[in-house]
């Protein structure tokens, strides 16, 4: 299974999402916004960062870039798609994930381990996972307050779009504790928390066990490699 | 409006009686004449322009550097063994073996951060950065040490909320992990708080890069963000000003940053020197292209000819001479072989970063600047950067000094009991310079790269460098102006082997220093006298514990009005470890683990944490130093971090043992049973001075028991003073102080994170 990772200019964890790709057994292919070429590969990540300096909003301009035109076709034909914070932000401005994402309500960037609950497992990112299992990630943004129009809210509740749901505490204000999402097709995934900060013992999230053993972002990695392209 | 019209060289020969505002660009009038006498003539606008920012103290150290000379001279064979660059270029670089080398620096942006914080501080990040990626390194982390004024003046939180979301903003978007720092908060800095941002790169041996230009023929470029009317002048005059209430603003000085090109211009030049595409690198900052231009011509063949009409213009308007000062951030100037300048700009253009040719490497020993085809600039570029005044300012024993010392703590009665014991222990540690930051660090990224072993509230960061091996490098900064105010000969000692303690905490071996040198002004001779006594005891520290200084900075004009801040030298220690896994937290997480106090404890009372925060005290004399104990305990640890017979190791600095313990306690919420009858015996110490006394080269370390009898002959081995001080206790939810008091876990949690919030506002999930 061939992963590739976009790197945008400001992406951040673009390297660290080729780690979680290679840790998680898979191949990672590291891919160039500027190109309009997805070198082949069998799932993209879209990782975490500031692309374009966030200039106009959050992904806008990323969402535009040459690469994306084939991101959105194949993410169209069935092509597994995962976006981690700043990629979430630029799926949700290519229109590939419902919403928004605005500036935390509390209004400074905020860095926790944050505790969320695994809504969905039925997504190429996710089927590793158990429903309802509660899974501890880093969580690092300025930007993350997830809002909707009222009827795309009751949608997304409706048709069990929410892949992920803040627990205990809500880090920014985001609506009805969504931390992510899902397509209707269960191919293209967004959160955002970094699922790619907690796949390798030692330099993850403090556990009751041990420091820096929190590894339960490393499912999501997992999932892909058994996830046939869902067409 | 009216054309400017450019002072050429010509015309400066023409015109030598031609008024000059030197005053205004901060020079004095001895050094305008020893311009003229340099060049013969008057100098043009633009060469005056050029004198007067790299003849400032914040870019020549004009006022240091008689003192400074110490670091390069008192260096054993030892200091030099791993050292690849030492003091003088833009950051220093040590050799940590399987073929990497660390840079690292430390560096101050105090007086913008004072005007403007929260561009003030962005730009320190960003300008710091520049400086590890001119050597050739990927820049992999930073930190910053910050001082602010007294926690409940209103001014603070505007200035404290500015500097974090600066460094938050400016350092989480570069993708840099922020590992850790220390913040103070004391009316001293009120309006002049002190902003020091570390960064540190690691680069492989070949990869080594340097500011010079060699080789006649060569193109100079500059590339990055264009050239802009940001910060003219605010080197020389920011840094040489102090900020006289009432006179006009000078909020345009201040330079803005754009995180988003630096991270470009980051990746840019990693993969310029990846692809040989450079010969000389130097980053632009204080003095811009001032400072770029002859500072690599000083380094190199000694020449440069430039056309400054190339230089691409965010405002079209700017003057020669406001070019030549402009202060945009993000821009880098290359040497670069005429032959390899296709691929070069194929590279730029790739990241989308402009580039222009300036001009070229002569051989003349002179560094020509020509504008709309007039030469306005013919100086030999050492003048301007290598040898500009130096002063041998006056110094003199401050007058209150000797009453300062004699205003021991020692007149304050001792606690009898454990109410009155627990109340001040809660009172140190509920006080702002020993509560819990998380309402800073939490703004901050420790993620990004995934590399991280250590991280703040460890004592320590540490990163991993080799993703096979494991290879690794801690570091830590440190500073108590307090002890310095008190004695800065030992002020800087006390800051060196806390730093340096603070590394070998973490299981890492120190191998350098890097220093941040803030004080009030050389003019002023009792600054002048503490700046000397604090280099001296630097220096002096270094030689003893056998690490060198790589690079540093020093800040000099930190006051307001006529109080100078305490001096303030904030000492950066850089360790290396084979292998991180092996790193030891700052606190114990298992049940039944014995811990031992290492170092034995003195009733050193006098500027600790208990004075203030108890009795709002200052005076007396700081703790000693004992180097060799420090090098017998940091041995220790190290040793028992290899072998694996420590779980946690906490150091003790401020606030004593019981502030250690708490460390201990909360980095994962696991409680503990303390004792304090044999230290009061053996060291014949009183239950304050057992609890509270800032005694060094002590540290405290958890043991599995399975390990207690192999760590006790470690101990004895080494001729390490040990004693068995306490149990951990994963169950009881309790710090129990045997005999005199207990406090539950989760109010010492309360107490030492409520404060912060109390003023700033509330922490997420806090």
């Amino acid at each position: 299974m061939r992963v590739g990772v976009i790197t945008f200019p400001g992406s951040l964890d673009d390297r660290d999402a080729l780690r979680a790709v290679t840790l998680a057994g898979g191949e990672a292919v590291s891919l160039w916004h500027g190109d309009h070429d997805l070198g082949g590969v069998d799932a993209i990540v879209l990782p975490g960062g500031f692309s374009y300096g966030d200039y106009l909003r959050c992904g806008a301009i990323a969402a535009h870039s040459p690469i994306m035109s084939e991101v959105i076709d194949a993410a169209n034909k069935g092509m597994p798609v995962l976006g981690i914070c700043n990629g979430f932000q630029i799926l949700v401005e290519a229109h590939l994930l419902a919403g928004g994402l605005i500036r935390n309500d509390h209004g400074t960037f905020i860095r926790r381990d944050q505790k969320l609950r695994v809504e969905n497992v039925d997504t190429a990112w996710t089927n590793k996972y158990t429903l309802g299992q509660e899974i501890t990630i880093p969580l690092k943004n300025g930007e993350g307050g997830f809002i909707a129009d009222d009827e795309t809210l009751k949608q997304l509740e409706g048709d069990g779009l929410v892949a992920f749901r803040y627990l205990e505490v809500n880090p920014n204000g985001s609506l009805n504790d969504i931390a992510g999402l899902r397509n209707k097709r269960g191919n293209v995934v967004g959160l955002m928390p970094h699922p790619e900060h907690a796949v390798e013992p030692g330099f993850g999230p403090d556990t009751a066990d041990r420091m820096q053993s929190g590894v339960d972002g490393l499912a999501m990695f997992q999932s892909i490699l058994s996830a046939t392209v869902l067409s | 409006m009216t054309e400017h019209i450019p002072d050429t060289v010509e015309n400066a020969a023409a015109t030598p009686e031609k008024d000059q505002p030197y005053h205004l660009l901060g020079l004095k009038p001895d050094e305008y004449q020893r311009i003229r006498d340099i060049l013969g003539r008057r100098p043009t606008s633009g060469e005056l322009a050029m004198y007067s920012v790299m003849w400032s103290e914040h870019c020549s150290y004009k006022s240091s550097k008689v003192h400074l000379r110490q670091f390069g001279q008192k260096v054993s064979p030892e200091m030099t063994k791993h050292l690849m660059v030492g003091m003088g270029e833009n950051a220093g670089v040590v050799d940590i073996g399987e073929g990497w080398a660390v840079t690292f620096k430390i560096e101050s942006h105090n007086h913008p951060s004072y005007i403007e914080p929260f561009q003030g501080a962005a730009t320190g990040v960003g300008g710091i950065v520049r400086d590890i990626i001119s050597m050739g390194a990927r820049p992999v982390a930073v930190m910053d040490a910050l001082r602010f004024g007294a926690i409940d003046h209103p001014d603070t939180n505007r200035v404290i909320n500015g500097v974090v979301s600066g460094i938050s903003f400016y350092g989480n978007c570069l993708g840099l992990p922020n590992i850790g720092g220390e913040t103070w908060f004391d009316p001293v800095y009120q309006a002049n708080p002190l902003v020091n941002a570390l960064a540190v790169g690691a680069l492989r041996h070949e990869d080594l890069h340097l500011a010079n230009a060699k080789g006649v023929g060569n193109l100079v470029v500059l590339f990055g963000a264009r050239t802009g009317g940001d910060g003219i002048g605010g080197a020389s005059i920011l840094a040489s000003d102090t900020f006289a209430e009432g006179g006009p603003t000078k909020r345009p000085a201040v330079q803005v940053g754009d995180p988003f090109a630096e991270k470009v211009l980051i990746e840019c030049c990693l993969e310029l020197f990846a692809g040989d595409c450079v010969e000389g690198i130097q980053d632009l900052g204080a003095a811009g292209i001032s400072c770029a231009t002859s500072e690599l011509a000083s380094n190199g063949d000694g020449g440069m000819f430039v056309t400054l009409d190339n230089v691409l213009l965010r405002d079209p308007t700017l003057t020669a001479e406001e070019i030549l000062m402009s202060e945009s951030q993000e821009r880098m100037m290359a040497i670069v072989r005429p032959e390899k300048l296709d691929a070069f700009l194929a590279v730029t253009t790739k990241w989308d970063v402009e580039a222009s040719v300036l001009g070229e490497v002569t051989d003349t020993g002179r560094l020509v600047i020509e504008w709309k085809g007039q030469t306005i600039v013919d100086v030999d570029p050492r003048t301007v950067a290598i040898d500009g005044p130096v002063y041998n300012r006056p110094m003199e024993y401050p007058a209150w000094l000797d009453a300062l010392q004699a205003d021991s703590p020692a007149k304050f009665d001792r606690a009898t009991g454990g109410d009155e014991l627990k109340k001040q222990f809660l009172a140190i540690l509920g006080s702002p310079n020993e509560a819990d930051t998380d309402w800073i660090t939490n703004q901050y990224d420790y993620y990004v790269m995934g590399n991280t072993a250590l991280h703040t509230p460890d004592g320590a960061g540490m990163i991993r460098i080799d993703e096979e091996s494991g290879l690794g490098v801690a570091l830590a900064t440190d500073a108590n102006g307090r002890y310095c105010q008190l004695d800065p000969y030992l002020g800087a000692q006390l800051a060196l082997v806390e730093a340096y303690r603070n590394v070998a905490s973490s299981g890492a071996t120190p191998m350098a220093v890097s220093d941040c040198l803030n004080f009030g002004s050389p003019e002023n001779p009792e600054v002048m006298w503490q700046f000397a006594r604090a280099v001296e005891g630097l220096a002096d520290g270094c030689l003893e514990l056998g690490i060198p200084v790589t690079g540093g900075n020093v800040s000099f004009y930190n006051q307001t009005g006529d109080v100078p801040i305490h001096p303030t030298p904030v000492v950066a220690v850089l360790g290396s470890i084979d292998n991180v896994a092996r790193r030891l937290p700052s606190g114990w997480q298992d049940d039944g683990e014995n811990l031992y106090l290492l170092g034995v404890t003195h009733d050193e009372l006098g500027g600790s944490a208990w004075a203030g925060a108890v009795h709002n005290h200052l005076g007396g004399l700081p703790p000693r130093v004992d180097f060799d104990s420090e090098k017998n305990v940091a041995g220790l640890l190290s040793a028992a971090a290899l072998e694996g017979l420590v779980t946690s190791a906490t150091d003790l600095g401020t606030g004593g043992f019981l502030r250690a313990v708490t460390d201990g306690v909360l980095r994962f919420g696991v409680g503990a049973r303390v004792w304090i009858d044999e230290i009061m015996d053996r060291d014949g110490v009183d239950s304050t001075a057992a609890l509270f006394s800032e005694t060094q080269a002590r540290v405290l370390v958890s043991v599995a028991r399975e390990d207690d009898v192999k760590f006790r002959g470690l101990c004895d081995g080494r001729n390490v003073p040990v004693l068995r001080v306490g149990v951990t206790d994963s169950t009881s939810g309790v710090l129990e102080v045997q005999g005199l008091f207990d406090i539950p876990v989760a109010e010492l949690a309360r107490v030492h994170r409520g404060t912060l919030p109390a003023h700033f506002g509330p922490v997420v999930g806090g």
